[in-house]
């Protein structure tokens, strides 16, 4: 194991942590022992081959799965020991976006995004319209109000979905890999969206993903999982990783087998 | 050895057999074998397929194999082939265990599933109670496009079974009650079997064929959609968000159903009463109501509220626990249609035997 740059984070500027954690399904140990630490504003990237766990650790992350062992920590609080009220009220703070959408189907695009805004907010319908419009505006889906999930293309559907997580401002964004199934130039544009919110909403974001270009575009801190020796085995900015990380596996990983 | 290969090989006219390769190697002496190839006039992966078995024969036998006379196309595609290593434990082993495991197995998952269901008809009725207080929270549309497709959309069906039902139970009793010149008494048979058992019965069946297996499969997409995901995120209960409008359409909606089932039944023995046997329809109708008692009518109502109670809570629980594939939500469907009637039929035996106790 080995961290590389950036500066050992302080306690000010750490966002999340996740410590001695172990997912597993029944007896099958998935990943142990992971440990790192996600600052504000950083964007940062859960990496590995297929099927070692990534997204399995998003889930853990946002309470969908509960750690074998270990917890993961909010604002320097423990959410693996919070009661389910204040992990709702955590969750507030935290959009999510998912692998296959997750958009509810019975609704339109402005209902999506308005249930969050509807459930933790005192605004009227016609101000809950008013904002979802706006969300849905910001990632690029002007007059789709009114659009079923089903009547918009994959990629609309990811954005649309990026709409609602962002809908009550949140201050932690995950994304499940979110340019799965995108040509490159949606998946340029994903990017550049993403930075665009981090950096006037000033949130901090966690991507699940493998795609090469989005991780040096964007992480500027990441974690990789193994799936042979089941834990993590690097951890630091991808960019430096590239060229130096010890693991061999590592820097196969980032340079395309090569 | 060399094996000279000629002709068309091609998969659509089928693989050789390797018998002839086989029987020179038991016959032993075999040390290393090639391929001449010369006369091949096409080939495709039924060439490769063989050439790969030929190798495997030869590994098996301790010989030596030169590839250097197929093909280059088809070498190098078995080279590929062999490339990577055959991961140890890949294979799935279809072991079988003993009948004793099996069993023991089934009954630990049995358990499981009782206490599944059990926990879930606790977190329904937590549910329930927070919806008793206002303070469930669910969209009031959802509850409206529920009830709509549990009551006003089931009426054709339920029309057609109902109706035939009591045209059948007309027919099964006239025959009978003509030998003895008391066909009049067709009204009290259909009148009393349609509102006691059948109509809530046939509604039931009915209801968890088509609605029951539509929350299953609604709910099931919805979890592969990671749409249930989404809303736990959110920090809304989808038990209060997606199940509790279902459970409330279908509870409601039941009694309403089992009335008009009721009503349709009659009408279908009425057509049997007054059309083949020549009972005046005052008549028929006379004897109905003087036949039918209330305990007879609510009895048949309560019991369509319990059915509807069941085909919503089976329907909804197959569907949560449903899977993450497209499989799954089939799977779920069917399960969800197999135990809602299995739960209708038994408490249908259980209310024999209470109403019976009870004298009603």
């Amino acid at each position: 194991m080995e961290s590389a740059q950036p500066a050992a984070s302080t306690a000010e500027n750490e966002h999340l942590r996740v410590s001695n954690l172990t997912m597993a399904y029944g007896s099958f140990v998935l990943q142990r022992d992971l440990e790192f630490t996600v600052d504000r504003g950083d964007i940062f990237i859960i990496m590995g081959g297929s099927g070692c766990g990534k997204s399995t650790l998003l889930r853990h992350m946002i309470g969908l799965k509960e750690p074998a062992k270990g917890e993961v920590f909010y604002e320097g609080e423990s959410f693996t020991a919070a009661s389910d009220e204040r992990r709702n009220e955590i969750l507030r703070g935290v959009g999510v976006t998912y692998q296959t959408g997750g958009l509810w189907s019975s609704m339109t695009l402005a209902e999506n995004v308005g249930v969050p805004l509807g459930e933790y907010t005192d605004l009227t319908a016609d101000e809950i319209r008013e904002v979802a419009a706006l969300k849905l505006a910001l990632v690029g889906l002007r007059g789709f109000e009114e659009y079923y999930p089903s009547q918009i293309s994959g990629g609309m559907q990811k954005r649309a979905g990026l709409a609602r997580a962002i809908a009550l401002d949140p201050k932690v964004l995950f994304f499940d890999e979110p340019s799965a199934g995108l040509d490159p130039i949606s998946s340029h544009l994903l990017d550049e969206l993403i930075l665009q919110l981090r950096d006037n909403l000033g949130a901090t974001v966690l991507i699940v993903t493998h795609e090469l270009a989005s991780i040096f575009a964007i992480g500027n801190n990441s974690v990789f999982l193994d799936a042979k020796s089941r834990t993590m085995i690097a951890r630091g900015d991808p960019k430096y990783l590239k060229d130096h990380a010890e693991n061999p596996e590592v820097r196969k990983f980032l340079n395309r087998g090569g | 050895m060399c094996l000279r290969l000629a002709g068309e090989w091609y998969l659509r006219h089928g693989l050789p057999d390797l018998d002839d390769v086989r029987g020179a190697f038991d016959a032993g002496g075999v040390k290393r074998i090639s391929f001449a190839t010369a006369d091949v006039a096409g080939w495709d992966s039924a060439l490769v397929t063989f050439a790969r078995q030929v190798a495997h024969l030869a590994a098996e036998n301790g010989a030596g194999v030169d590839l250097g006379g197929l093909p280059e196309g088809a070498r190098h595609l078995l080279e590929l082939a062999e490339a990577v290593p055959e991961r140890s434990g890949a294979r799935a082993s279809e072991e079988r265990k003993p009948l004793l495991v099996r069993l023991g197995e089934s009954a630990i998952e049995a358990r499981a599933g009782a206490v599944e269901m059990l926990s879930f008809v606790g977190e329904v009725t937590v549910a329930f109670g927070r919806f008793l207080r206002g303070k469930a929270r669910f969209r009031a549309v959802d509850l409206g496009l529920m009830l709509q497709h549990c009551g006003a959309d089931a009426l054709p069906i339920v029309t057609l079974i109902s109706l035939l039902v009591g045209l059948i139970l007309a027919f099964v009793g006239a025959v009978q009650l003509e030998q003895f010149g008391a066909a009049v008494y067709v009204a009290d048979l259909v009148g009393i079997a349609m509102t006691r058992e059948m109509g809530a019965m046939m509604t039931a069946i009915v209801m968890a064929g088509r609605t029951g297996a539509a929350f299953a499969a609604q709910l099931g997409s919805m979890k592969v959609n990671q749409e249930i995901d989404a809303l736990r995120t959110m920090g809304i209960s989808p038990l209060e968000y997606l199940v509790l409008p279902r459970m409330l359409a279908l509870c409601v909606m039941m009694p309403l159903l089992c009335i008009y089932a009721d009503l349709v039944g009659i009408l279908g023995g009425a057509a049997i009463g007054v059309g083949m046997l020549d009972v005046a329809p005052a008549i028929y109708l006379q004897h109905t109501v003087e036949a039918v008692s209330y305990t007879d009518l609510f009895g048949g109502i309560f019991k369509a509220s319990v059915y509807g109670v069941l085909v919503a809570l089976s329907g909804c629980l197959r569907g949560m626990q449903s899977g993450d594939s497209a499989s799954a939500v089939g799977d779920a469907t069917t399960a969800a249609v197999v135990t809602a009637i299995v739960l209708v039929i038994c408490a249908s035996g259980l209310f024999a035997v209470v109403f019976y106790i009870l004298g009603i």
